[in-house]
Parts: C-alpha cells; sequence; structure tokens
C-alpha cells in the first residue's frame, strides 16, 4: 500500500517537471520558467519551489546557468523514459491486475482490453 | 534580523489574552499564524505594532523595543480599520502614504489598483467590504517595510480576487523578500504559501514549526471500522470519524510505510492537522 495522490508539493512539482520534459513541453537545452514563476502559478512558497527543482538539478535533469536561468539537459528525456520504464511493471501493471482480480477480470479480458487501447490511441 | 517576543502577557480584564509568548520570527519568512477566534491572533499584531501595551514581556523589531518610532517604522500592519480618514479618496491615500512609509511605492500600488480593479477616484468610505479589503492590502503589498503583518487579508475577497491576492503576493515576496505574517481563518488556501506555521491557542503558542514539519506530525487512516479499531489500539488517536462503517483516524506520529491490507494512509492536510490539534488540546 502506497501513498494516495497528496504527496509533498515539491515532489509534485519535480514530478511535473519530469512530466513536461517527457512529452517533450521543455525540450532538452530549452530553458524552464524561473522559481518566481513558478511559485505564482501554483501558488506555492518559494522555497518550496526551489526544494522541487532542486530534485531534478541534483538528478542532473536540469541545470543552472548562472545570472541566466534553467535549463533542460540534453539526454534527459532518455535518463527519464528509463526510469518510467523501470516503474512501468509496478506503476502500472500490478495495480491492473489487482483492480482487475478485483472486478473478476481474466488476464486474456485485460490483454484484449491493452490491445484495444493501443490500436484506440491516437484515433 | 528578527521580531522577538519575549515572555510576553496581556490581560483585558480577567481575559488572559496572551499568556508568556515568546516567539521569533525571522527574516525573509513567509508565516502563517493560525488560531481559532479569540485564540490571540490580533492581540499578538497589536502587541507588535505597538497599538496595546504588553503587561509583562517585550516585543523587539531588529533589536529596537516597539515603544520607539525607530521599531514601528520597520513594520506594516493590514487589520481591518483604515489608516486614512474615510472621506479621503484612494489615490490621495496613495500619494500620502509616502510621507509615513519612505518606500512607499505609490506607482505600484495603482498598478495593483488596475489589476484589482479598484477605483482611484472611489473615497475611501464608499468602498464595499471586499474593496475595502482591497485598498488595504494594495497598501500592505507597497509600504515596502522590512515586515508586513496581515491580519485576515482576504475578507470579503471574491474567489478571483483572493487567487490574485496570493499570486500578487508571492511575486512581491520574490521580487523584494520581506517577513511576512499572515493570520488567516481559511488555512487550505495559504498552507501551500507559508513556510512556516504558529498556532495559538487560548494565548499561548502551542506549536512554531516548518509547516512540512507540522504536517509530518500526523497522518491519516482510513477504512472499514473493525479493521481500523484493531489499528488504532496502542496508536495516539488525535481525532477519528465515523460514517456508516466507514472510518477515518488522524494519529499522531510519522506516517507508516506500509498499512495492513484495506486500509488507506495519506499524508494530513494543515488545515486538518490543525483541526485535530485543536480538539487533541480540548480534551487536556
Amino acid at each position: 500500500m502506497t501513498f494516495q495522490e497528496e504527496l509533498p508539493i515539491f515532489l509534485q512539482l519535480a514530478e511535473q517537471l519530469k512530466e513536461g520534459i517527457l512529452s517533450g513541453a521543455y525540450p532538452e537545452e530549452s530553458q524552464i520558467p524561473s522559481i518566481t514563476e513558478y511559485s505564482v502559478a501554483y501558488k506555492i512558497n518559494p522555497a518550496t519551489a526551489l526544494k522541487g527543482i532542486n530534485l531534478l538539478v541534483d538528478e542532473g535533469l536540469v541545470y543552472k546557468k548562472r545570472g541566466v536561468g534553467m535549463f533542460v539537459s540534453s539526454g534527459a528525456r532518455e535518463v527519464l523514459q528509463g526510469q518510467r520504464r523501470e516503474r512501468f511493471y509496478e506503476d502500472y501493471v500490478e495495480r491492473a491486475v489487482r483492480e482487475a482480480k478485483n472486478l473478476g477480470l481474466t488476464a486474456a479480458e485485460v490483454t484484449a482490453l491493452i490491445e484495444r487501447g493501443f490500436e484506440e490511441d491516437g484515433h | 534580523m528578527a521580531i522577538e517576543f519575549q515572555n510576553v502577557s496581556k490581560h483585558f480584564g480577567k481575559k488572559q489574552a496572551l499568556r508568556d509568548v515568546t516567539l521569533r520570527l525571522e527574516e525573509g519568512q513567509i508565516y502563517g499564524l493560525l488560531g481559532n477566534n479569540g485564540a490571540g491572533k490580533s492581540t499578538l499584531m497589536k502587541v507588535l505594532t505597538g497599538r496595546l501595551i504588553p503587561d509583562g514581556g517585550q516585543v523587539l523589531v531588529d533589536d529596537i523595543p516597539v515603544s520607539q518610532t525607530a521599531a514601528l517604522s520597520r513594520l506594516f500592519l493590514m487589520g481591518e480599520e483604515n489608516l486614512f480618514p474615510a472621506s479621503m479618496k484612494v489615490k490621495r491615500a496613495f500619494a500620502m502614504a509616502g510621507q509615513f512609509y519612505p518606500d512607499f511605492d505609490a506607482d505600484y500600488a495603482k498598478s495593483l489598483a488596475g489589476e484589482f480593479g479598484l477605483e482611484l477616484n472611489q473615497k475611501i468610505s464608499k468602498l464595499s467590504t471586499g474593496y475595502g479589503s482591497i485598498f488595504r492590502l494594495i497598501l500592505a503589498l507597497s509600504v515596502n517595510t522590512p515586515y508586513v503583518l496581515l491580519d485576515e487579508p482576504v475578507l470579503g475577497l471574491d474567489a478571483e480576487h483572493r487567487d490574485l491576492f496570493y499570486r500578487t503576493l508571492i511575486q512581491k515576496f520574490s521580487d523584494r523578500p520581506c517577513t511576512m505574517v499572515i493570520s488567516t481563518h481559511l488555512i487550505e488556501e495559504v498552507a501551500a504559501i507559508v513556510g512556516h506555521t504558529v498556532i495559538i491557542r487560548a494565548g499561548e503558542i502551542i506549536r512554531d514549526a516548518p509547516t512540512e514539519i507540522l504536517t509530518g506530525e500526523a497522518y491519516t487512516v482510513s477504512g472499514p471500522a473493525g479493521l481500523m479499531d484493531a489499528y488504532l489500539t496502542g496508536r495516539q488517536v488525535m481525532t477519528q470519524t465515523e460514517l456508516g462503517g466507514l472510518k477515518t483516524a488522524c494519529i499522531r506520529g510519522q506516517a507508516p510505510e506500509s498499512v495492513p491490507a484495506g486500509l488507506e494512509v495519506s499524508h494530513v492536510r494543515l488545515q486538518d492537522y490543525f483541526v485535530s490539534l485543536m480538539r487533541e488540546e480540548e480534551r487536556k
């Protein structure tokens, strides 16, 4: 049993930033919004925003250019994709299987649903 | 540099409004001052700004006692009352504020008035409750004193104006850091903004810590009553509620990594922590 969505705010911010890098909203070598812009947009204490962004700095996903701002590192997207692939099983498969069992769905039925998902995505 | 309350006490007749309050408000922080009605929040702010004289103890602003003008000029209190004559127009008040507060930024005040839709030619006495609050908020955000105290800042403001106010406050704080103290009943709205929380009850400071430390002092677990009763045995329950067969409890302590199957654990929000703490105190 893990926590529900109510993560500490700085972690939520870090997750959103990662999401932005993965989706391409923040391309590699592009500048990300400043601490002030994040704190105003999300209505959070600037220290909290700094803490969230520093998580990405520590992971090497984002780097600081002194006096200019913060930029997405080259290769950040690939690193994140790698992390997400490793977590895919526990984040999505385990949960889907647990819910499927609650609902009485068989493995074959779930497989069929996944195939349908692949077919319908992008239509 | 800080505001320091040293063993401050204040009575009103038999009622002890402040009881041996010792508190330090550091520079460059946004503080939340939380407490129920009559807990002493306003008294604390009034003692700080010299509007009330304490019966005991003293208050220092950057080492200067608040009985001296030099200390008071470093503070601004936005409260319910107006500092200007009621017949004065908003724009005249903005023009005059610089006489009392040398760093008052009249241009910034005017631009904020535009953003909030506050009419500069309106008389202060003719402002609605909401716009009266907005007028005082704009003063508070434009004075540029090292310490700004906001007593129920969003009283009468609609949701859109509250949102604009919080954003403006954070922008201001980022552009020109100062110490802000926000006293409010709307805890949820400021929970992510106040880096440090002070909780006052019956004239005493009962909590004073970074907000994330406070909300880390407790957690919430919910699930079927039977399972919950077993889980709660031997734990320090702050509050519990039951709805049908579903029980939810706020438990003191650090949130566990996992709970037995069938139960859900979640972080406690500042408002829930506050309510649980008040109930816990009442039982003492």
